[in-house]
């Protein structure tokens, strides 16, 4: 049987998620993502004794390239697209991370 | 309003430039036209880069010996709005993007401008290529160039209502769970998913890495094959690119499929749409009468595949979604960074910059992830996903494609599904395995409904890994036998 979403495991996981939810949100996420694990907690009805996880189709890689210094992004064009970036500074500004 | 080419497809415009009827400014003009004429109904583009298409069109009409024999030299083209072109605005159809330049192109508009494309603007798409009807997107939904009360499919709903509408006679899109093949059948295109790693995935934004592939749309099986030629190969930007030798696609449309064997999953295609059913069934017997021998195969995890999907890739999203957090480019909460921490302006940024199917995804993908529930959902659906792929593995002992519908149904209303994330997911059940398996599959038009507006049906080929020549030989030679890919939806007129 598939869990159904508590609010406060919504909470949890928003929190781990880094998204700020209205009440409303965590409402409605507890229910559609209960409906939809409820569904894919099908597989856990599945065999899979024995069977190796897939995480990649890779075969086979291209070669590894030599370790050398090639071309990379100027730093003025790094910082452009930032909603705050110190250009002087070379640097992203943030807010405090330390309370 | 003039049309691009008698065809509206690669070839004709290219025959049209080479005989010198027209040149690259007059098609580039008419492909805008077009665009301004009847893209307000469609919504199908993000941005129309106009300045640089018209620059770059004179700039080939003006070096002729260089461009003469491009493959692509004048031919007005189209991408995602999730591919990242150089200078032009790249949003993924998400608020967090919304103002967000790429300093770099991706490695197929390299390929595809080396050839002497001419990009004329950024297709309308679900927000980081997460949905199946093109209704998740921060700028309003696309409408299907067939009835716009209904929708062009997803994610690459842009990319196929430009192509079906005659904008563009090719445009990219990206598939992880059937983004390509599912508009492509909505819309009445072709579309085509190449084997993972034939593409290069440098410069589009990341959403299942494990599944991700960058394709084209177009109105031909010969112009897709001709796309494919192009972008295909090892690119040292990309690991997961493959070093397979690339074929001559175009070469492989020899029309010859006799004795070909074309597998079909019947017990898959029980409860598909009628008429849906009925159209597949008829492309079965057209190519049985070219000569392909068919066979009955059986996929049993196949009917797993979405359930599987929708644990493996939200995970992958999950991760690949957190590098928007406001801080390097895109959209930061107003406010958010006198009042609050780091994490308060990760979160409210994160909160106001996407929307509800991406946060959806994005919290699926934390959960399984999560500690205490890794093992019991996302491990067992790698090893499902394992299952999967020895099902095409042991299919593809017998026989040399597999094919069955794109869509199980034709294209719904818009509206029809959005307050049902779970029935929207069960729409993508025959385009999902050819991901999780990493195998090839193209979707090429095969009948309309008998609605008043009839609306278009696909029909799916899925191949061995690298198997792009097969199947594309089997799309060309159905495809010379049927008229369907020459209809146009009436409102393009």
């Amino acid at each position: 049987m598939a869990p159904a979403f508590t609010r406060e495991q919504v909470v949890t996981i928003a929190s781990l998620a880094n998204l700020e939810l209205k009440p409303e949100e965590l409402d409605l996420f507890a229910k559609q993502l209960g409906d939809i694990l409820a569904y894919a907690a099908e597989v856990q009805r599945i065999d899979t004794t024995g069977v190796p996880p897939t995480a990649a189709v890779v075969t086979r890689h291209v070669s590894d390239r030599a370790d050398t210094i090639g071309p990379c992004l100027d730093r003025d064009l790094a910082l452009a697209n930032a909603p705050d970036g110190s250009e002087d500074a070379g640097m992203f500004r943030v807010p405090r991370v330390i309370g | 309003m003039r049309p691009l080419a008698s065809d509206l497809t690669v070839r004709g415009i290219r025959e049209s430039l080479r005989s010198r009827s027209r040149s690259a400014v007059d098609v580039c003009r008419d492909a805008l036209a077009r665009i301004g004429a009847l893209d307000p109904s469609l919504r199908a583009f993000n941005t129309v880069a106009a300045d640089r298409a018209l620059a770059r069109a004179r700039d080939i009409d003006d070096h002729p010996d260089l461009w003469r024999d491009a493959p692509l030299a004048g031919v007005p083209i189209a991408l995602k709005d999730n591919i990242c072109t150089r200078g032009v605005r790249t949003t993924a159809s998400s608020r967090i993007l919304d103002t967000f330049v790429p300093p770099y192109d991706a490695t197929v508009v390299d390929r595809l401008e080396a050839a002497g494309a001419v990009l004329v603007g950024k297709t309308n798409c679900d927000e980081f290529a997460m949905g199946s009807s093109n209704e998740n997107s921060a700028y309003g939904p696309v409408h299907n160039p067939w009835a716009l009360d209904r929708i062009p499919g997803g994610s690459s709903g842009g990319s196929a209502a430009a192509v079906a509408a005659g904008l563009v006679p090719l445009a990219l899109g990206s598939d992880t769970g059937g983004s390509i093949r599912q508009p492509a059948a909505l819309c009445g295109v072709v579309g085509l998913k190449p084997t993972y790693g034939r593409v290069s995935r440098y410069g589009l934004l990341a959403f299942g890495s494990s599944l991700d592939q960058i394709g084209p749309l177009t109105r031909t099986v010969a112009d897709a094959a001709l796309a494919l030629g192009l972008m295909a190969g090892a690119d040292a930007a990309d690991a997961t690119s493959a070093p397979e030798p690339v074929s001559d696609y175009t070469a492989a449309l020899t029309g010859d499929i006799r004795g070909v064997r074309i597998g079909i999953p019947r017990a898959l295609l029980e409860g598909v749409d009628p008429e849906v059913g009925r159209a597949v069934a008829a492309a079965f017997d057209v190519l049985a009468s070219r000569g392909a021998v068919l066979v009955d195969v059986d996929l049993p995890h196949a009917k797993h595949a979405i359930a599987v999907y929708y644990l493996v890739a939200t995970a992958e999203a999950s991760s690949n979604l957190a590098r928007y957090d406001g801080v390097r480019y895109g959209f930061r909460a107003p406010a958010a960074g006198s009042d609050g921490t780091l994490k308060t302006m990760y979160a409210r940024t994160r909160a106001q910059g996407f929307g509800a199917e991406v946060k959806r995804r994005i919290m699926l993908g934390t959960y399984v992830l999560s500690a205490g529930y890794y093992d019991a959902y996302y491990l067992k659906a790698q090893q499902v996903r394992t299952l999967i792929l020895r099902d095409y593995d042991r299919a593809f002992e017998r026989v040399d494609v597999v094919a069955m519908p794109t869509s199980p149904t034709p294209p719904f209303k818009l509206g029809e599904k959005t307050d049902d994330p779970l029935q929207m997911y069960l729409s993508d059940i025959f385009t999902i395995s050819a991901n999780l398996g990493g195998v090839c599959g193209v979707s090429i038009p095969c009948g309309f409904t008998s609605a008043a507006k009839p609306l278009p049906i696909g029909l799916q080929i899925i191949g061995k890994p690298f198997g792009e020549e097969t199947i594309l030989k089997i799309a060309h030679a159905y495809e010379q036998t049927t008229e369907w890919h020459k209809r146009k939806p009436a409102f393009t007129a």
